[in-house]
């Protein structure tokens, strides 16, 4: 873990000859021409609340439909969507929801908040560096991502071959999204995930590069906080898995448009190529989706413990292990392609192996609060509800492991219960932890603890209630991806469904939290959760100031990695 | 001078992750052919095997040595949606012993009143017996156009390998399923 610079001042607002470097430009250069990495930081923010809204609306409606036995909105959406209504129209606008759901909660909610959002922030505050180390190329990530969510919402208002918008699930398989999808709905979604990609390949060699090179004196490898670490894997991880997925949906565009057969068995192509090839980006997509939430977590554990975190070097490469091993066990999504037995037995085992990396995880933060003196503080509530959260999900991961057991849960709610506690649980409560962590060093403002807790509470019995239930719906046979089930699955949904009203408070105490923290919160102190806040952006004032660390602070030698915590009170 | 160097290593690690990325962009196209290849060789996915005639004598000879062992292969065919031809095994079911070569006719038929050209896909169920399904002559290796009306008998010559023997996930396999789809040729349309 990383250490507090001790006897480094970090900001020199003392020195009146020195206001040069706290210069901020006009609101439409500072925001839009922006390459400051804390500014970059609260656009990718804001931008994911933003999605965030977009994509927890359309789950709303997806809840709605699923309340009762029957079509219940799909015709009135279909309506308000300027469509004629007929019950084709009104699934395909189901498929529609589920994929737009999928896309923007995936591309456009949790990788911009914690890889854009906290990365950004945090990585050169806690390296020790003044900024990214391509700050214009930083900037043209974030409106690369902003220019594909346009593309995407733009691709719901044009036809994509039953009605309007792309009905192809977040995995686009072909031949739906080929031969079954005219129109260019599609096209436009799938130019909606290459402007995404490209702007988080751009970020990732970012990230790279400022981790890699511009680390502060003193600062090894070895010596970086854990959520250093979680964004350098997941850099990579993208930096790997992205380009297969451009090069999957490119060849999905030509066979769409020019004719190609890349996937059409008539001209000798083979759909399950496609399979594979996603697959291979979308399994350490799971992950890149979740590292950045696990070093947050780091941080939090060992915060309000105020210990360091328990096997520092074991955690850092558990996650460089998960990383690795993503790479290999992709075809667990696609046991039911036909897959020979010998394959399905590789694929079993190598999934089952990612569980040890991620049980030294969970082990090691449970180990870290034993004997900790720990504080109940907002974002230690919500680390330990996601400890708990993330380890249903991962339980459930290893049932579906088994590629016998997949055969028969195989795209059923059981997998949509799986992976929305590891995500929808896991993720966003691990940005909610790293948000109240975080959140008056951004903006230089307390929130209000107890709507945090409360919020807390209520956002954890509702997605319980949500999601809990789906497996045992899964078990009993209800499908994912329709709009409609037999009456016999009445009773859990409707539960589900009270559960996303509960889910919906908890957001309403969320805003309201956050506009108390903005018009009448506090002012936060440099480091206002304490001693146990050790890393680099504590010894920085609340807002750090424009421009940091034009001095580079050092990181001393006596701390070593099992002892971080400085004797002396971090400074302001 | 310090600024310069920090400068001219950031560039060398983007251009170094520039590199992976195209690697890997590289690696995703070169997929189709990898795929492709891994199919033919390993029977993946139910994919057949192409045999000469004197491979087929070979394997012959083989099973003579190996005892009679049976399966029962059985003929399907099926036509994509926008193809109207009619397209039929003679025979449903056939049974033949291990290496012996034997010979099925399917008969195809253009119902419309436009020449049309097709190609046909296959493929063998269970998957597992991809690798020992040989085809020594084949109407799915060429396209073919039929005139309206046109009716044609299509021959296949295959043979099942002896080394169907040695292979423990084939031990309870009596029955492979043969099956073709006739497309539309996509320069037909």
């Amino acid at each position: 873990m990383a250490t507090t610079a001790e006897g480094f001042d970090a900001h020199h607002d003392d020195h009146a000859a020195h206001d040069h470097h706290d210069h901020k430009p006009g609101f439409f250069a500072r925001w839009f021409m922006s390459t400051n990495h804390k500014d970059i930081g609260t656009l990718y923010l804001i931008f994911a609340i933003f999605a965030g809204i977009i994509g927890g609306a359309i789950s709303g409606l997806m809840r709605w439909e699923l309340a009762e036995p029957g079509l219940q909105i799909m015709g009135q959406v279909v309506e308000f969507m300027g469509g004629a209504g007929t019950f084709d129209e009104q699934g395909h606008m189901w498929n529609v929801l589920i994929t737009a759901h999928g896309l923007i909660m995936v591309f456009f909610m949790v990788m911009p908040a914690m890889i854009g959002g906290f990365g950004n922030w945090f990585v050169p505050l806690m390296i020790g560096a003044p900024d990214m180390a391509f700050p214009r190329m930083n900037n043209i990530s974030f409106w690369l991502t902003v220019a594909g969510f346009i593309s995407l919402m733009f691709s719901a208002f044009v036809p994509g071959g039953i009605g309007n918008g792309a009905g192809v699930g977040w995995t686009v398989y072909a031949p739906l999204s080929t031969t079954f999808s005219q129109g260019p709905a599609v096209d436009f979604a799938i130019f909606s995930l290459h402007l995404a990609g490209a702007g988080s390949i751009l970020g990732a060699t970012n990230f790279i590069t400022t981790i890699f090179n511009m680390r502060a004196p003193g600062m090894t490898l070895h010596k970086m906080p854990l959520f250093v670490w979680s964004v350098l894997v997941t850099a990579f991880l993208l930096l790997l898995a992205l380009p297969v997925l451009a090069a999957a949906i490119t060849m999905l565009l030509t066979d769409r448009n020019f004719g190609t057969t890349f996937y059409d068995p008539a001209g000798g192509g083979d759909p399950i190529l496609y399979q594979h090839l996603f697959w291979f980006f979308g399994h350490p997509e799971v992950y890149i989706m979740i590292l950045p939430g696990f070093g947050m977590i780091s941080q939090i554990v060992a915060t309000f413990s105020r210990k360091p975190v328990f096997g520092y070097l074991g955690m850092a490469y558990a996650m460089v292990a998960i990383g690795v091993v993503g790479f290999i066990v992709w075809a667990h999504h696609m046991y039911t392609v036909g897959l020979d037995v010998n394959t399905k037995m590789y694929f079993t085992a190598a999934t089952m192996v990612i569980a040890v990396p991620t049980g030294i995880k969970i082990f090691s933060w449970i180990a870290t609060m034993w004997g900790g003196s720990i504080e109940f503080k907002s974002p230690m509530v919500w680390a330990m509800g996601f400890i708990f959260l993330f380890t249903v999900g991962g339980v459930t991961g290893v049932v579906l492991a088994n590629g016998g057991v997949d055969d028969n849960l195989h795209d059923t709610y059981y997998v949509v219960a799986h992976f929305h506690y590891v995500l929808s649980l896991g993720a966003v409560t691990s940005i909610f932890a790293g948000w109240y962590y975080w959140f008056p060093k951004m903006s230089g403002r307390m929130h209000s603890e107890f709507l945090s807790h409360l919020h807390f509470w209520v956002f954890f019995i509702g997605v319980n209630l949500i999601f809990f239930p789906m497996h045992f719906l899964g078990l009993q046979g209800m499908a994912r991806r329709y709009p409609d089930y037999t009456p016999a699955f009445t009773y859990w949904n409707e539960i589900a469904t009270i559960g996303y009203i509960v889910m919906a408070a908890s957001m309403v105490i969320f805003f309201v939290n956050m506009a108390y923290a903005l018009i009448a919160g506090k002012k936060a102190e440099a480091n206002y959760w304490g001693e146990g806040a050790t890393t680099l952006e504590w010894s920085l004032s609340s807002p750090p100031p424009f421009h940091q660390f034009e001095t580079l602070p050092v990181i001393e030698d006596h701390h070593s990695a099992d002892d971080h915590i400085s004797p002396a009170p971090a400074r302001a | 001078m310090a600024t310069m160097v920090l400068e001219q290593r950031n560039r060398r690690t983007m251009v170094m992750a520039f590199g992976m990325a195209l690697a890997m962009l590289g690696l995703g196209f070169a997929a189709v052919p990898l795929y492709d290849l891994f199919c033919r060789v390993t029977g993946f996915g139910g994919t057949t095997q192409v045999a000469t005639e004197a491979e087929a004598d070979i394997a012959q000879r083989m099973a003579a040595s190996a005892g009679g062992r049976e399966f029962s292969i059985r003929f399907d065919a099926n036509t994509a949606s926008n193809m109207p031809w009619e397209f039929r095994p003679l025979q449903v079911t056939d049974r033949v012993s291990i290496g012996q070569r034997d010979m099925a006719t399917y008969v195809a038929r253009n119902n419309s009143d436009v020449p049309i050209t097709g190609t046909a896909t296959f493929n063998v169920e269970p998957e597992q017996a991809g690798r020992y399904f040989n085809k020594i002559q084949c109407f799915c290796f060429t396209e073919q156009t039929l005139q309206p009306g046109q009716e044609v008998r299509m021959p296949v010559l295959y043979f099942v390998d002896p080394a169907v023997l040695d292979d423990p996930n084939m031990e309870r396999v009596q029955q492979i399923t043969l099956s073709y789809t006739f497309h539309r040729a996509k320069s037909d349309s």
